[in-house]
This record gives structure tokens, sequence and C-alpha cells, in this order.
């Protein structure tokens, strides 16, 4: 299905995109130059961190025109990875993701807006636990170029605060906010270097 | 009470060792239930995990221990007035203890260790993680859960054959797995 979805998504882009500096983009899982992350507070001592290991996503960037510039994700829920097999099997059960009924999160951009030189706010609609919120991402454009294998590489790196209670999963603490980090790192498409590494 | 077992009775270690685990497998099933309900901030929210995983760990030195003499001093034979039926079913049953409780011991290690962590016993010492994958957890979590359902099933069965025996048949199987002084009841 992902992979129908993406060819889809590439196909339609590739049949009305025409803007010249609008560039689809697909981000780095295999070469694992992507990181979906959350961190939490413990306890209101210390700050916990995890992440995702499997997703999927693209993107359409171009500096010059905020309307052009669009993300897709999804996050396989299951691949929760907190560096603590306990936490993480807790994590996946019914108190918590519940993944067996909730297998994937997904996040679908509506707007981008430049806010100041490499700064943005991307909004969209987040869906996690079979609910779908808007939130705005405060996003950093951190780079982008050729990379040494004749690839085109764009790189970003996107926080939000989300409240777990919105999405019906209650912490066990007071506070039930979390931070999101996305760090991705996209190839431009159809692109050769990304396969490669 | 002799030590070890001969060809008509059970040694006392053998019986000890019996109980033990009888009383540890009930205590681990009711526990294993309890404390993945408790709320994170329970007291027993981390001393309930640590003490089920050291009597796990219990548990399986018992079980080994109960192979080796099994397989290493004289048994005693099964009484005579047992069919071979029965014989075989309680050996399947005993075989099915052993194996399943081993397995339930490796699945509970995989559950606490696919990580990185180790397995802290008693706080005394840790078993080092040697397998690490991604999700690991979850395929051991579901084994060990239902390896506990079903080892709880035989072992209902098993008291309640003990217990036929005992008051029906009028035999000396429960018996023998109290004491090695007794008469011969009379059937």
């Amino acid at each position: 299905m992902k992979v129908i979805k993406i060819l889809l998504c590439s196909l339609v882009v590739s049949l009305f995109g025409t803007s010249v500096n609008a560039d689809d983009y697909v981000i780095d899982v295999n070469g694992a130059h992507a990181f979906v992350q959350f961190k939490a507070q413990h306890l209101g001592y210390s700050y916990l961190y995890g992440r995702f290991n499997t997703f999927d996503g693209k993107f359409t960037y171009d500096s010059e025109d905020d309307t052009k510039n669009s993300v897709w994700m999804t996050v396989d829920m299951s691949s929760v990875d907190s560096n603590h097999s306990e936490r993480d099997k807790h994590l996946r059960g019914k108190k918590f993701f519940n993944v067996d009924k909730f297998p994937e999160a997904k996040f679908v951009s509506r707007a981008y807006k430049t806010v100041s030189a490499g700064k943005a706010k991307l909004t969209g609609d987040l869906t996690l636990m079979g609910v779908t919120k808007k939130v705005v991402f405060d996003v950093k454009i951190i780079g982008g170029g050729r990379d040494p294998w004749g690839g085109y590489r764009q790189g970003f790196e996107a926080r939000t605060l989300i409240n777990t209670k919105d999405f019906g999963m209650s912490l066990p603490k007071k506070r039930n906010d979390i931070e999101l980090v996305v760090s991705v790192e996209g190839c431009k498409s159809p692109n050769k270097g990304c396969n490669s590494n | 009470m002799k030590h070890f077992s001969d060809e008509q009775h059970f040694g006392f270690v053998r019986i000890l060792i019996h109980w033990v685990i009888a009383c540890i497998v009930v205590g681990l099933f009711a526990s294993g239930l309890w404390m993945t309900e408790l709320d994170y901030y329970s007291s027993w929210y981390r001393v309930g995990p640590d003490l089920h995983k050291s009597f796990g760990v219990t548990l399986t030195i018992l079980i080994v221990c109960s192979i080796l003499l099994k397989r290493l001093t004289i048994q005693p034979r099964a009484l005579s007035t047992h069919s071979r039926v029965v014989v075989l079913l309680s050996r399947l049953a005993q075989f099915y203890f052993y194996s399943v409780i081993l397995l339930m011991f490796l699945t509970g290690y995989l559950i606490t260790t696919s990580s990185g962590q180790d397995l802290l016993v008693f706080g005394l010492f840790g078993i080092p993680s040697i397998l690490q994958r991604d999700n690991l957890e979850d395929l051991a979590g579901d084994i060990h859960e239902w390896s506990a359902w079903s080892v709880i099933c035989v072992a209902v069965i098993h008291t309640l054959a003990a217990l036929k025996h005992h008051f029906i048949d009028r035999d000396i199987t429960l018996l023998r797995m109290i004491t090695n002084k007794f008469e011969r009841r009379s059937p």
C-alpha cells in the first residue's frame, strides 16, 4: 500500500508539478539519515528520549515559494525504541499506543510559512492513535546541496509540543506534554544517490 | 526421612524441591497477573517485577536441579496399580512442566534483556543480555503469557489427578510426595 501511495503521489507530482524550483524528496530512511524522536519528562526530574525506528516519508521543497512546500510521513508505532525493552513493551500496550489497534501514525502538512531566514512554521494534521489533530511544527532548515555520491540532499529539523491527552493517551504523570523532534534528510527524487547510500 | 529417593520412596530433597517449585509456580503466576496491572506510582511497581524475575530464576535453578536428580539418582517406580495410560500421562505432564517452565525462563529473560539490560536477581547479580533484536520482547511476552496459562492449566489437572489418586483410588501417589515414612494403604 505504502509503495502504491508513493508511486501514485510521485505520478501526480510528475504530471502537475511543473515548477522549476519545487523539488520532490524522499526521506532517507535506508541510510538512516532521518530520526523521529520524542522527549518526555520522567517524574518531573529528568528527560527521557525515545525514537521510532521505522517510518517513511517524502516532501516537496521550494526555498523560494512557501506554497509549494509539503510533507507526508507515516510512522510504524510498534517500532518505538526507548532503549529499554520492558518500557517499549509497555508503550506498545493498551495503556499507551495500543499498536494492535493503531499501528500507524501519520502527518500530512497543510501549510508552510517562512518565519525568518532558515526558520519556518509547518502546520499539518497529525494522526496518532486514531485521533487527528492540527499541530504546528517549528522548522529549522539545516541545509541542502550535492552529496559526494551524485545525489542531492536537503535536511530539516522540526519540533513541536503535543499534549497526549488530545490523542486519548494519559501518561502516568501530571503533565502530558511530549516534545516531538523530527530530524530528516531527503534525497531529491528520482535520484539514484539515495538508493546507494 | 532419607535424603535421596529409592525404588519405593521419594527422598527428602526431591519432596522439598517439589513443594517449593509448586509454591513458586503459583506465586509467579499470580504475581505476573498482578504486577502487569500496577499503577506507575504504586510502591510495588519496581519491587513486584524485580521479585517476579528473581523468583523466576530461582525456579529455573530448582527445575534444573530436579531434572538432574531425576537423571542421576534412583527413581521410585510407578505404582503397580497405575495403568500404562496413567503412567504415560503423568510422565507427559512432568515433561510439559520441565520444558515449558524452561521456555518461560527464556522468554521472561528476553522481555527484560532484549534491549541490552541485565536481568538482576535479588539485586545480587545480573544475567547479561545476549540476544538483542527489535520487538523481540513482544513475541517473548506473548509466548511467556500463553505458556503461563498453559502451565497453570496442567498444574490444575496434576493437582486434581493427585487428589483423585488419594481420595478415590486410595493409593500412595500423593502420600509419597509428602513423606517417605508411611504404611502401605489398603485399597
